[in-house]
């Protein structure tokens, strides 16, 4: 609505904003004291000095620089991976005639409505045999390439590169990869660099397959964040500090590119 | 359509000459026959070229897909209807009996009660605050983008750890939600223990990350809705929350429908957050949160019993048709008689 907004609205706003902050703030702050004090029946809302001292523990409680090490790789090359992939196939399908190309396309809809839970237990099989269980590979091999990342990219080329330049390559002489490589691959950067963000994020939070198939010594950041709390005795500073620890890397990706995140989303283009 | 296939249009018209390539030459060049053979080879070349390499651009998907979607889908099938244990493999066919077995298990129909509790606790209160939260956002508001990347902030948290987050501010007895509520003078909730608070619990927590995510998506089609409908409206005195009910929500229809099925997909799926509720990982001591996706987990990787899990993940699939399918019915029905109201309260 086009009317200047009043108080109203950014004090709805306001509250709002703060309610998404403060469970981070609320984890910081656990984290940030030791054990005595968070047996108090109210709990300080300053920070106390604790955090670096409670975080050290996380780190030494479960395998984390190997976790970090993981969730970095992991995450880095299924993103890379997928951005690859998809605009190869992305402009194959918006640019490129041949036959098949119509129910090719439909097909790759289709499959973005069967959910990852159905393929897990023969994916599970099949990484056994490969002997994958237990390393990296099992999280990265099956995510390669993914179905949105070809029809968003396709949906973005369509209208991003001219018909006439690729027309332009060809009688010049240029091959359909070279074509790809100099006319396709930089008009597709805008989207390329959403789609590596979301999938990057995607795979980074991913919880689910990760603790199916990896150890407990071999472990994503997610899967030893749930190492940190499984015992009898929970200890909340210890948790809280890793798991406001495990939230930095996202959120330092956050302030650098949270403004093309919303503009990602906002071009209707992500699906959650 | 016809785009792309004018697109190689020139390049298919070199192609073809190529089988006189002699021919095309002007005339006074014939001798050179070498030069000739080899522009016909480049040609055939760029023949195979155009003919091949689309199938080679899309063939990454294509296999990939075929060995970790097609495959799993139609071999999960047939893993469910054997013996297979996760370590000793495959057993005896044993036709419907691990679905009869499913079926008959009192924890997979708790499991399917939770789950729906917690999709409805988590999808509507969040479609109705992310509409309302995209309302306030649409307006001429001072530092757009700050406000806008404000309300992403949650996304960005991973859910294991919005589940640890959220565990402790629910704790049955130092959690700051007890806290506040004997602080107004309440009896403390114990959110590890009750069912219906326990479901309030996690919901929450999908609620947290998923709401501001949401509320951008509805944001976008919200600013495609044509500002002189409003003009139109205010000037027949429809009042701004009016406007809003009455014009903005059954024009954006179409992207509210996509948001609700997106969240029951997401919802139905639910496990991070219920699993990572208390430290056990099992959906509470009578399974009070145990969702269908831990109920999955629990029996391939804990009773290791990978027939029955998989007869599981096929009645899941089936269960999430039903609901996207039952989605689109009731939120088109709903969205229709709306539109009614908007018709009759404008035109007034």
């Amino acid at each position: 609505m086009n009317r200047r907004p009043g108080f109203f609205v950014y004090g709805l706003l306001t509250a709002f904003v703060l309610g998404s902050c403060a469970p981070l703030y609320w984890s910081f702050l656990v984290g940030s004291h030791n054990r005595e004090v968070l047996t108090k029946r109210v709990p300080p809302l300053l920070p106390g000095g604790h955090f670096w001292e409670n975080a050290q523990r996380a780190i030494d409680a479960v395998p984390f620089w190997k976790a970090l090490a993981n969730s970095l790789i992991v995450s880095g090359t299924v993103a890379t991976s997928v951005v690859f992939f998809s605009t190869l196939a992305g402009f194959a399908f918006a640019k490129l005639s041949f036959r098949g190309r119509t129910p090719m396309l439909v097909f790759v809809v289709a499959t973005l409505a069967v959910p990852t839970q159905l393929g897990v237990i023969p994916l599970f099989i099949v990484m056994a045999k490969l002997g994958w269980v237990g390393s990296v590979w099992a999280l990265i091999v099956p995510s390669l390439v993914t179905a949105f990342g070809v029809f968003f990219m396709r949906q973005y080329l369509l209208d991003a590169v001219p018909d006439e330049l690729v027309d332009a390559a060809r009688v010049d002489g240029c091959s359909l990869f070279r074509t790809f490589w100099t006319v396709a691959l930089p008009a597709a950067r805008p989207a390329a660099g959403i789609l590596w963000l979301f999938t990057f994020m995607a795979t980074w939070t991913d919880f689910f397959w990760p603790l199916i198939v990896l150890p407990a010594s071999n472990p994503t950041v997610q899967i030893a964040l749930q190492q940190l709390q499984s015992g009898y005795y929970v200890d909340y500073s210890l948790v809280l500090a890793g798991a406001t620890l495990s939230t930095i890397p996202l959120l330092v990706l956050f302030v650098l590119t949270g403004r093309q995140m919303v503009a990602g989303i906002m071009q209707g283009a992500v699906k959650g | 359509m016809k785009a792309g296939s004018a697109a190689v249009q020139p390049v298919g018209d070199t192609g073809a000459s190529s089988v006189s390539p002699a021919g095309s030459r002007p005339p006074g060049q014939g001798p050179r026959r070498d030069v000739d053979e080899r522009a016909a080879w480049r040609q055939r070349l760029t023949m195979l070229d155009v003919k091949v390499t689309p199938y080679v651009f899309v063939s990454p998907f294509f296999l990939l897909f075929l060995v970790v979607g097609m495959f799993p889908l139609g071999y999960t099938a047939w893993v469910s209807v054997h013996e297979w244990g996760l370590l000793s493999g495959q057993g005896a066919f044993s036709g419907l009996d691990n679905y009869r077995r499913v079926l008959e298990d009192r924890y997979f129909w708790n499991a399917l009660r939770n789950t729906i509790s917690i999709f409805l606790l988590s999808s509507v209160p969040q479609v109705l605050i992310a509409l309302a939260l995209a309302g306030l956002l649409d307006t001429q508001l001072r530092a757009r983008t700050l406000w806008r990347m404000s309300v992403l902030l949650p996304f960005v948290v991973a859910p294991a750890a919005v589940a640890l987050i959220f565990g402790n501010l629910y704790g049955d007895r130092y959690g700051l939600a007890n806290e506040v509520i004997q602080w107004i003078g309440l009896d403390p909730i114990r959110w590890h223990v009750d069912t219906l608070a326990s479901h309030v619990a996690i919901a929450s927590m999908v609620n947290w990350r998923w709401t501001g995510y949401n509320a951008l998506i509805l944001l976008a089609a919200m600013q495609a809705v044509p500002r002189d409908v409003y003009e139109s409206a205010s000037l027949d005195g429809a009042g701004r929350v009016r406007q809003f009910v009455s014009i903005t929500v059954p024009m954006i229809r179409p992207t509210v429908i996509f948001v609700i099925i997106t969240s029951t997909i997401g919802g139905l799926q639910i496990f991070a957050e219920p699993r990572l509720f208390d430290t056990q990982g099992l959906g509470g001591a009578d399974r009070q949160y145990q969702t269908l996706t831990m109920y999955l987990w629990e029996l391939g990787w804990r009773v290791r019993d990978l027939g029955m899990a998989s007869a599981v993940a096929w009645l899941l699939f089936l269960i999430i048709i039903v609901f996207a399918l039952l989605n689109l019915l009731l939120s088109r029905r709903a969205a229709g008689s709306t539109k009614k109201i908007t018709t009759k309260g404008v035109r007034r």
